[in-house]
């Protein structure tokens, strides 16, 4: 057992920090009323290699482990949200696939793109009528027609669509009603027949930009199938699989902001005649937060490191990206009561890390679904027994 | 060319500086950091090493809580990085430090130019930087705000200086020392590549027996720390019917206490 980080990893995520702290921070504020992303700070990260965390060093990547990916999108996360999401379904969703299932000629038209600095990746799975349901719900059908693949269907709910050179979209290229019905096909947002709609309203995160995305009569090369026709709801579910432990990173990022906020601000605070650090009933909140976020914590870095392992990390990517949402929850929520009214007041950022961690029991498999999960695994691993 | 630049960790600028009960000056365990002066002669140096094709090295002299200072560097693109410690040294004495430094750029062989910081924050002063000069028996130019250039076949060096009247630009011969400006660049941040490179280093140690120095005797004595006095504070605050009279009444205020 050995609990330290390496000096490697320490020494990352200090830059890391200084450069969300100095780069990012000071326009988290404006990123949330404006809608726009810090795109002077993602220009720069590519010699951070945080549009690449995990991709190879060939295609302009950081090749990095995945407990590295995580404490960079844990460090984005403490500062702003939205960057941190679309840094994270970047890196996740939108290099994964491609680094994972790509030929050597999607790799080498994508990835050098992907972490240029100048785009962000995408991956479509949910539909308008379906999220948690892919397998009975997506529509989304595909089509041979001699050398190309037409595509039609609607995709709801997509993050960094309108940043996107290319995106990963989950369609059906059959129907016989198995999970061997699906398969992921690369698509420029600029074929003919994709219509990108307008950004959704949402309640944070409000500059990442989530986008539904239609395709009519869509037609792409054959060579643009990622991976196996066939495969991909196998490959949606792996996907998912490493995308829940940065989601559980990004919890406990922004948990981590709110929870530093709220500390400082009960010290300073006063009220009958001393801080309100004082008293026993905010120390509660403050001891309450301190233990979560260390679990939370200790859960997403298992869960990475057990991946990196080469181990099956299904169960505890899981067990991570639930236990840390919820804490994202709890932290951001005990930092609004910690802040009084100003806690509800856009001039401090608890309010906004509030809405933004909202996201987190619902982005990449509900609450519910990963409870579902664990205890298929749980029950699972009973029966073996 | 070669060039040679100093750096060292010292507290984090956020961190709490005190003298504590034992005489001792602690920050706690808050986090050293390189000299944030230094993050601007770092940049310099890796720009113009690669400007003129040659190779920068940085030094930190001291005890071992410099390689944080010296891993940093590498990590932002210093070619090489060595530390100097010298057990006896005390780290306030200028001119033992100047001794050391001027010894080991003279170990370098073949460096011309040596770029130093403003100053040091923890030891809040810049004589080193002069005394190195003179020990090496180079030019010296502080303050530089930009290098205009370098002229390797002709050896020399035009820079321009800020000067309390204004700026001056100014050539001279090869080898000098310089200090540079905050603003002199925008340091870089390390790169994941530099910080693979940095966490795999193992840093050189010389001693003063390896630079064929030994330290001269101290100049001055430190006799003690201590804390600064608590400020007293005093708050008022100023009240009056309209924004003009509060003006009003704040100007005559500061004209009393001769701040205006
Ligand atoms: C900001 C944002 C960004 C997003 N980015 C992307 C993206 O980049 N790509 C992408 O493909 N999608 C993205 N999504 C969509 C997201 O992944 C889905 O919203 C999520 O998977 C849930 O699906 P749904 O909204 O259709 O909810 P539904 O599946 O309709 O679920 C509704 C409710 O029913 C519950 N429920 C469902 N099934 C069960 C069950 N068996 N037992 C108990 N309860 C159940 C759910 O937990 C939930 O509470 C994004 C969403 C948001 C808000």
């Amino acid at each position: 057992m050995d609990f330290e980080l390496s000096n490697e990893l320490k020494m990352f995520q200090k830059t890391i920090r200084d450069f969300c702290e100095n780069e990012i921070q000071p326009h988290a504020t404006a990123a949330d009323e404006t809608g726009v992303l810090p795109w002077d700070a993602i220009r720069k990260m590519p010699h951070l290699g945080l549009l690449g965390l995990q991709v190879s060093e060939v295609y302009g990547g950081a090749d990095m482990d995945t407990l590295a990916a995580s404490i960079a999108v844990e460090e984005i996360g403490r500062v702003c949200g939205s960057t941190g999401l679309s840094i994270s379904a970047h890196n996740g969703l939108g290099c994964g696939p491609i680094v994972r299932w790509g030929s050597d000629e999607q790799k080498t038209t994508w990835l050098p793109k992907l972490t240029s600095g100048k785009f962000l990746g995408s991956l479509a799975l949910t539909e308008p009528q379906a999220g948690s349901d892919l397998l009975n719900g997506a529509q989304t059908y595909a089509y041979q027609d001699g050398d190309e693949w037409v595509i039609n269907g609607t995709k709801a709910w997509i993050t960094n669509v309108s940043f996107a050179p290319v995106i990963n979209v989950l369609v059906r290229t059959r129907k016989d009603g198995s999970s061997h019905d699906f398969s992921i096909i690369l698509v420029e947002p600029d074929r003919a027949g994709v219509s990108v709609h307008p950004p959704e309203k949402k309640m944070g995160l409000k500059a990442s930009p989530t986008h539904m995305i239609s395709f009519e009569n869509v037609r792409v090369p054959s060579q643009h199938l990622l991976g196996e026709e066939g495969s991909g709801f196998y490959m949606t579910m792996q996907t998912l699989d490493s995308g829940r432990i940065s989601i559980g990173a990004l919890s406990v990022g922004i948990a981590q902001g709110a929870f530093e906020a709220m500390v400082r601000y009960a010290q300073e605070r006063k009220a009958f005649n001393e801080p309100i650090a004082n008293k026993q009933l905010i120390q509660e909140k403050i001891a309450n937060a301190a233990v979560e976020l260390e679990a939370a914590r200790m859960l997403v870095y298992k869960a990475a490191w057990v991946k990196d392992q080469g181990r099956d990390y299904t169960k505890i990517a899981a067990i991570a990206k639930l236990k840390a949402s919820e804490v994202a929850e709890k932290v951001c929520h005990d930092a609004i009561q910690i802040h009084g009214s100003y806690g509800y007041s856009r001039d401090y950022p608890v309010e906004r890390m509030y809405r933004d961690q909202r996201l987190m029991t619902i982005g990449e498999g509900t609450s519910e679904i990963q409870r579902i999960v664990i205890a298929r695994q749980v029950l699972r691993e009973f029966h073996h027994s | 060319m070669q060039i040679v630049t100093f750096t060292r960790s010292t507290p984090d600028t956020a961190a709490k500086v005190e003298v504590n009960s034992s005489g001792v000056v602690t920050w706690g365990d808050a986090a050293t950091v390189v000299n944030p002066w230094d993050e601007y002669s770092l940049e310099e140096a890796i720009v113009q090493a690669k400007n003129t094709g040659g190779k920068a090295t940085v030094i930190a002299i001291g005890p071992e809580m410099h390689n944080e200072a010296l891993k940093h560097s590498i990590a932002m693109g210093l070619d090489e990085a060595v530390r100097v410690q010298a057990d006896d040294l005390d780290m306030t004495d200028s001119l033992g430090w100047a001794t050391l430094a001027a010894a080991a750029v003279q170990k370098m062989g073949n460096a011309e130019l040596v770029i130093f910081g403003k100053e040091s924050i923890d030891v809040a002063t810049d004589q080193q930087v002069y005394q190195t000069a003179r020990k090496l028996g180079w030019t010296m130019l502080s303050y530089v705000s930009k290098i205009l250039a370098i002229d390797t076949a002709n050896k020399t060096i035009k820079v321009e200086k800020v000067l309390e009247q204004g700026k001056q630009i100014i050539t001279v011969k090869l080898p000098v020392v310089i200090s540079v400006m905050k603003g002199i660049n925008e340091p870089r941040y390390p790169s994941f590549i530099g910080i693979r490179k940095a966490s795999k280093a193992v840093i050189p140690v010389w001693t003063p027996g390896d630079l064929g120095v030994s330290l001269p005797g101290k100049t001055s004595e430190l006799v003690a720390y201590h804390n600064l006095p608590a400020r007293a504070v005093q708050t008022e605050i100023i009240t009056g019917e309209s924004v003009q009279e509060k003006a009003a009444k704040l100007v005559d205020k500061l004209l009393e206490e001769k701040v205006l």
